[in-house]
């Protein structure tokens, strides 16, 4: 097998059908190398938060996954509104999101605190008006 | 218990991924917050919820869930159908409300598999 397997994903804003397709690929992908159950859902719901947020927050933008045979690094790019106060964002329960997309059953807030708790390393860079990336580390069991 | 009995208890109708009914489920989850389910569940293979959306699918995907039941007589469209079968999750539909179908399935030996 190769060293790394890098795969891409362009995620649409506001597409509440799409959304999570690219996380469900990675998922997929994940459980046919054999990675532990535990760890393929560790994966899949912080990116999953992730993908959300990217659709309902910053108009869509990049998804990456660089996989290893030890660990799974996401890269989560936009181009979005940003984010202004990184460490207020991270409080459960913050949040900025519409009724409507409350209405979605997300928009609670717990998204970025979920991410900090599923992924090994979880780094979050953002500038306000250029946009936002998101790292996601997971090491496998 | 069996899907099929989840069903049954609940007097709901199963809408897709009928030959999965048979499969054993033993713990559930309730909620209509997609994001709670994500931070809490563990291994439930059930999700009890009044939401009704695509991203229901999708969360019950990444939760590896087998069966999703719909309270209040919601009707997941033709668009979620489609994403459930083919991820082979069972869909259901009961015209109880969330309070008495999770009291129903707890009563019945179901767990919630968490505090
Ligand atoms: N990619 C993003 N672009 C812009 N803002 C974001 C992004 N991700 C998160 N945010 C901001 O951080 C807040 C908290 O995010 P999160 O914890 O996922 O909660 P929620 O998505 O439920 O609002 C959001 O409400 C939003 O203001
Ligand atoms: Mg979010």
């Amino acid at each position: 097998m190769q060293d790394c397997v890098h795969l891409e994903y362009r995620v649409d804003g506001q597409n509440f059908v799409s959304a999570g397709s690219a996380t469900e690929s990675v998922k997929t992908f994940l459980k046919g190398m054999g990675v532990n159950p535990q760890d393929v859902r560790r994966v899949a719901i912080a990116m999953y938060e992730g993908e959300i947020n990217m659709v309902i927050h910053a108009n869509g933008g990049y998804a990456y996954a660089d996989i290893y045979v030890d660990k799974c690094i996401i890269t989560l790019v936009d181009t979005g509104k940003g984010i202004k106060d990184i460490d207020l964002a991270l409080q459960p329960g913050y949040s900025t999101a519409s009724d409507e997309v409350r209405a979605l059953g997300f928009g609670a807030g717990m998204g970025l605190p979920n991410m900090k708790k599923y992924a090994d390393e979880c780094i979050i860079e953002s500038e306000v008006g250029k946009g936002t990336k998101v790292t996601l580390v997971t090491r496998f069991d | 218990m069996k899907i099929s009995e989840a069903a049954k208890i609940l007097e709901g109708t199963i809408l897709c991924c009928e030959e999965f009914q048979d499969k054993e489920v033993t713990a559930a989850c309730g909620s209509d917050m997609m994001s709670d389910v994500l931070a809490y569940a563990k291994d439930q293979a059930v999700l009890i919820t009044g939401l009704c959306n695509p991203q229901v699918i999708r969360t019950a995907v990444m939760m590896d869930m087998l069966c999703i039941i719909f309270v209040r007589g919601k009707k997941p469209t033709d668009e979620m159908i489609e994403l459930a079968k083919e991820r082979g999750i069972v869909l259901v539909s009961t015209p109880r409300r969330m309070f008495s179908a999770c009291g129903k399935l707890y009563s019945a030996g179901l767990v919630s598999g968490g505090y």
